[in-house]
Parts: C-alpha cells; structure tokens; sequence
C-alpha cells in the first residue's frame, strides 16, 4: 500500500506529455530557464524551429547573420549573466560554422551549450546532403559533446548538457540531433541532472594544503596575488576582496580576471602578462609568494617559463586538477572553488600590510605613467590615440559600462585602460585570441544585461570578420555603442612586423570600406571622428544615446602597444618601448 | 588568431630535464560512443604517437578500460593522464612504468604448412618459444604466442626466413601489482 502510494504520488509529480522530440527540446531549454537563443535556421533542424514559431512569446530566438555571431552572441551572454549561452545551428556547414565560437568557449571556460541538427539516423555515414561529422569535429573543442539519434534520449542527455556546461569549470556542450529524433514522438518528462557518475566537478582541497597556504602567505614579506577568470566564474569577487584586505597583498589580474576587483581599489596593481602592466610584470620575479587564484599560468602571462617567478613559493587556487602543475611548478595547490576555498582560508591568514612592497609597485607605476601612460591617454600629438578614446569612455560612463572588445592592439589597449567598479564587466576572446569576437559578443551582453550600458571596442580589422551582424542590431534595435578604432591596418601584427620582421608589411594594410555609411545602410545612429576636440562630445553622444550607436574613430596609423613582453622572453624583459 | 608567433628560447624545457621511458596508461571510463576519439586527440593535440591501444571490459561491469602505450617523459604522461581523467566520462586514469605492471602482448603468425614438414627447425622454434598451435589445414598453420614484446620480435625473427604469411599482434594488456580502487571512486562520486 506503501509503495502504491508512493509510485502514484511520483507519477503525479512526473507529469508525461506525449509530444515530438523538437518540442521536447523547447521543455528542456524552458526547464533549464533559457529564454533567449541566438541561432540560424537550416533543413535537419527546421522541426525545432518550427516549435519555436509556437513557443516564440516564451523563448526568444534571435537570428545571427551568420553561426559564428550566434556563438559569440551566446557567449557575451553567458559572461556578462553568468548562465549558460545557447546556440542553434543546422547540420553541415551551419554546424561547422559554430566550430570557432566552441573553441573559444572552451580556452575561455565559458558555458554554452550548442544544439545543432543532423541528418536522419538512417543517412548517418552516406555523405547525405548537408552531412558532416560535428561530434567529431567538435570533440578537441567541448567539454563534452553527443549525437541523439533516439526521441527517448532528448530530455537526459539536454538535462546532462546543462549540467556539464554550467558546473564545475564551465565549458562549451555540443548536442548533435538527427532529424528523426525531432520529428519522433516521446512521453515528455524532464529531470534535471544533478550528478554524472564519472564526473568530479568541484575537487575538495587536499587535507592540509589551506593551513600550508597559509602558513606561506602569513611568512612571506613581498607576496603578490595573481587572479584570474576562476574568480568571476566563482563569483568569488567577495571573497577576494576580503583576501586582498585582509592581508594587504598586492593583487594583479589576467586579462580574464579584469573587473573581478575594482580597478580603483588601492591594492589592485594592474594587469600581467605580454601587455600587462611594468610593475606586476617585473615584479613577478621579486615577489617571494605568488598566490594565483583561478587563473592558468598561460604563456602570455608568464613568457619563458625558464625564468618565470623562480625566486618565488607558488601557492595555486584552482578548480580543474588538470592545471595544476600544467605549466608552473606549484608548491602548495588548493583545489576547489575559488568562493569555498577564499572563505575557508580567510580566518587562518593573518592581517596584515605590506607598504614597502606596494610602494615598489607605486614605483613602477609612476614609471609607466610617465613615460608611457600619460601619452597614451592625454596625448599631446597630432593623431589620435587608442588610449584616449577608452578615457572618454571611462569618464563618460562613470566606469559603469560594459566593455565588449574583440582581438589586437585596440583589445590591450582597452583592458589597460578600462575602468570598472563592477565584476562581468570585461569580455573579450582572452585565449583563443578570436577576430570577429567583439560585435556579436557585445549584442549577447548587451541582451543579458539591458540595465547596463555595452560597449564594443573593435577594431577595423576584427570588425570586417563578423560585421553582418550589425543586421541583428537594426533588426532588434539592440542599443549596443560599437566603437571602431580604425588605423587601417591590422595593428598587432603590424606592430610585430616593425619590431621583429624589419618592417616587411605583409598584407597588414586595410584599406578600408566608409564604415560610417555601412552603419547607415543598416540605419544605425553613426558618427566619424578625425579630431581631438571632436571626441569628447561624440563619445558623450553615443553614451547618452538610447539606439545603437556607431562611433568611428579614425586613430594613429602606426602606433604600438607598450609595455611589451617580445613573446618567449621573460617578464623581467617587460619592455616600455 | 591572425598573430605571429616567434619563439625565441622558450621551448618545452621540463620535457628535457627527463628521460623518455615506456609508461602505460590505464583508462577507467564509461562505455560511451566517441570517448576514444575524445582520449586518443588528447595524444594527437600534443604530438604524442600511441605506441599500443587496448580497449576491453574491466572488472567493474559496464566500465571500459583502455590501455595505451606510450614513450613519452614521465613529466608529459602525468599532464596527458590528468587531461584524460578531466574527460566527463572517464573515472579514473592512471600511469605506471613497466616495473609496477605485469603485461603481455599477444601475437598470431600464420604459416604454410608445407613448411611444418619440410622445415624441421620450425618445430624447434615453436617448442623453444612456448607458442601453441591454433589451427592446422591443408594450406597454413597459426602460431599463438603470449609474452612479453620482445619475446614476440625474437619469434618473429626465427621464423621471418621460412616465410611468414601473416603477422598480427596485439596492444599491450596490464594489471599492475599496486591496486586501483575504482569501486570506490565510482562510490564517492556517486554520494558528492
């Protein structure tokens, strides 16, 4: 009688639809709370857009101008919310056309889930029409990745999707679909995963390893904090903070941790890596302690990894076990969750200031400023920089915005001289170092965050890979401010041409469409900009205004980007020109 | 995706610093379609050849294991090892050099059995080598032979003069004499 009751009780509870495997797919992604998808329409997955027309008033599907820009649309999404992107494609080249968006997902650590159709199960193998292999294309580039080729595997294995992108250290999933699993009929009932038998998302820390962490950052007398995405994906911004308080570290940044920490806060000391800031870099190897909190020691951070912090114990909070010892030796590992093992850790440190170490970096700074940074944001030369353009930015928007950049000079530029008060404020390709990033990047983080201003800084280069996508901009009235720095020139590799190829401009000069009149085709709100005395007030306007924006900024031809560490050098060779 | 990349003096130093030797790696998974692909490009994204690929049940029912064989720094097979074990359906891999397994390899040599009669040193190697007769017809014989490589090269060798019809051997299979608690991983993560 019992069990009777029970079973009748989770019947009830498990309530069945019978219905087709592409509306399946819709109670899957509504279950898991997704109402926005970017996607492209095709022949192996048009029954699931077709459930989409039924369930448009709950499930938004915006249409990319190409499935790249879904995938970075996705994305921007995903890094600015937090929550899991999604992306939609049909098979063959829709498919393929997804393959960039997944790698830089997956060097990124940035959940996203992709649904992409396939050709029946009974023409799986033939070289049918729109046919390819995307689960084994796609395997370098996911965390995980399945074909559904049975109606009933539809709910586990989307449910297993989600779970796999969002926990853990987050990741791009691949659902491949063939055709007659969406036409097919399923009873419906959806369970959300919450465990995979053979998947160890959070490790715990090693008995022990917080004490010896500890016990080294409560000794060391120049200690110095290196942290990265893991803190945003963590959402272990808090508890950073109260690190960094506590103990009076100086703490810098990768690129991907940038606006984990206020950019203002007095311990926080800029940037590191190729790029990065003079003080942190050099630095690196003087301090005594390097803690690196949810970062991965990639080569442009760290240079050659010969003379790499050797002076230095190394103290490395991370979640994915794999990265520990990847690249730098280790001498104590916290495995965990940046948010747990942060908190865990804060009583058993000691309060403490460093002020002769940090004035070192104040040292450096003052350095930088005059020889460098001075110049690049109020720069008294003719041409207009880069660096002046993010200032008028930060000034007009109160450090509040969100800033969108995609790949190259105006990229470094823009991360060293960004301000932000607020954490998921920074997106930008860090890892796979993707061109045509930024304007589809910057309408997912403008959709995930319509409360906040977005702006995409890309450059002329990068801008002409995924420009289409301004027709999404138009067509939704996304009020996304696009600002183009334009040299004419694709400015990074021209700039490692100079230094280290004699200046044999190999196919690095753009010229370039009228932009502005681009922008007008699509009737988007747009403005040129040749003069100094033009830019405060045109990036005033396109602040203030409530439409999609296009500022044009036409900036010097050939300026470079310093400090520079020359690739395969080491960090004490951070170089100021 | 469009920059340049010089290396100047930055190589893969740690890889340098160790000795290449044989190490077998033993891979605890599910039984799912596509996780070879998944493992074996976690060798080819590193330029990493697989000397020897074995993939059969293990003791824990409906868990794979594969066994690869590879000559690679013991630094590089403790990052390939920890890239495989990151792999959503795999439970648990590990690494041994060839002094903590027991292994062996099989081979089978098919042979024209005219030779059997006309060649009586045959009959010596199969005696002296400790390898069974399979099946005898009319037209060849097979040889099966269980044992280490280069017990199997010797054979080869011996019996390559007569004429060898076909050669076939197999991955390398290996327990190790330390235990591997796979039982209990899949338990804990179970309760995690």
């Amino acid at each position: 009688m019992e069990t009777l009751k029970a079973q009748k009780k989770d019947s009830q509870k498990k309530k069945t639809m019978r219905i087709s495997g592409a509306e399946a797919i819709i109670h899957c992604l509504l279950a898991e709370g997704v109402d926005l998808i970017y996607g492209y329409p095709g022949g192996a997955i048009m029954p699931v857009y077709d459930e989409l027309y039924k369930f448009q008033d709950r499930l938004t599907h915006i249409l990319s101008r190409h499935e790249q820009g879904a995938t970075h649309a996705a994305q921007g999404y995903a890094r600015v919310t937090g929550r899991v992107g999604v992306a939609m494609a049909t098979s063959g080249p829709g498919a393929t056309n997804l393959v960039t968006g997944l790698a830089d997902a997956q060097i990124d650590s940035t959940p996203m889930v992709c649904i992409t159709g396939q050709v029946p199960r009974h023409l799986l193998g033939s070289d049918a029409f729109q046919e390819t292999d995307i689960v084994g294309i796609s395997t370098p580039v996911t965390k995980w990745n399945y074909q559904i080729t049975r109606v009933e595997e539809i709910p586990e294995i989307m449910a297993k999707a989600f779970y796999i992108a969002r926990s853990g250290r987050p990741g791009p999933v691949l659902v491949d679909i063939t055709k007659n699993a969406q036409f097919d009929e399923l009873d419906f009932v959806y369970e959300k995963c919450t465990k995979v038998r053979s998947y160890k998302p959070v490790p715990k820390p090693e008995a022990g390893s917080l004490e010896k962490a500890a016990e080294l950052i409560n000794n060391a007398k120049k200690p110095f904090i290196v942290f990265g995405q893991g803190v945003i994906l963590g959402e272990a911004e808090a508890e950073l903070k109260a690190f960094v308080e506590k103990t009076g570290i100086p703490a810098a940044w990768t690129i991907l941790g940038l606006s984990a920490m206020d950019t203002d806060h007095p311990l926080n000391v800029g940037m590191v890596g190729m790029h990065g800031n003079y003080g942190p870099n050099l630095l690196t190897n003087e301090c005594d302690v390097l803690i690196a909190i949810g970062m991965r020691f990639d080569d442009r951070v760290t240079g050659n990894l010969d003379t790499y912090a050797k002076q230095a114990k190394i103290v490395h909070f991370e979640i994915d076990p794999a990265e520990i010892n990847k690249n730098v030796k280790v001498d104590v590992a916290v495995l965990g969750d940046s948010k747990e093992t942060l908190k865990d850790i804060l009583p058993l440190l000691n309060e403490n200031e460093h002020k002769d170490w940090k004035a070192e970096f104040d040292k450096k700074h003052q350095i930088e400023y005059d020889t460098l940074i001075k110049n690049d944001i109020y720069p008294t030369k003719e041409g207009l920089t880069m660096g002046e353009v993010i200032e008028q930015i930060n000034v007009a928007s109160e450090h509040k915005a969100v800033m969108v950049s995609d790949v190259g000079q105006h990229q470094m530029i823009a991360c060293r001289y960004a301000k932000f008060k607020q954490s998921k404020s920074n997106i930008t390709s860090g890892g796979l170092g993707t061109m045509g990033f930024g304007l589809p990047a910057a309408i997912g983080a403008k959709m995930g965050a319509m409360d906040r201003e977005v702006v995409a800084i890309i450059g002329d280069g990068g801008y002409q890979m995924t420009i289409q996508e301004l027709g999404v901009i138009f067509q939704h009235n996304v009020p996304v401010k696009i600002v183009v720095l334009n040299n004419d020139h694709l400015g990074m590799v021209r700039q490692w041409q100079e230094l280290f190829f004699d200046k044999r401009y190999a196919s690095t000069v753009m010229t370039n469409p009228d932009f502005v009149k681009i922008a007008e085709g699509y009737h988007i709100k747009s403005r040129r900009v040749t003069e100094r005395e033009d830019l405060k007030e045109a990036v005033q306007e396109m602040m203030a205004s409530k439409d999609p924006y296009f500022l044009e900024v036409k900036v010097e031809k050939e300026d470079n980007v310093f400090p520079m560490i020359p690739s395969g050098a080491s960090v004490s060779d951070v170089r100021l020109k | 995706m469009k920059e340049n990349h010089i290396q100047f003096h930055q190589d893969i130093s740690v890889q340098n610093i160790m000795e290449k030797q044989w190490y077998t790696i033993s891979v605890y998974s599910e039984n799912h379609v596509g996780l070879l692909n998944r493992i074996s490009g976690i060798f080819l994204k590193r330029h990493i050849n697989i000397e020897s690929l074995n993939v059969s049940k293990s003791e824990i029912d409906g868990v794979s294991k594969f066994t690869i064989v590879v000559y690679v720094t013991k630094e590089w097979t403790r990052k390939i090892v920890g890239q495989i074990e990151k792999q959503i359906e795999v439970i648990k891999a590990y690494y041994h050099t060839d002094d903590e397994t027991i292994y062996q390899e099989s081979a089978l040599f098919k042979i024209a059995s005219h030779l059997l009669f006309d060649e009586r040193q045959i009959q010596n190697i199969i005696k002296e080598s400790n390898s069974q007769i399979v099946t005898v017809s009319r037209e060849f014989f097979v040889l099966a032979k269980t044992g280490r490589r280069h017990e199997i090269d010797e054979m080869h060798e011996a019996l390559e003069p007569y004429g060898i019809m076909q050669f076939v051997r197999s991955g390398r299979i290996a327990v190790t004499k330390a235990t591997m608690p796979i039982s209990e991983i899949l338990q804990e993560f179970q309760e995690n």
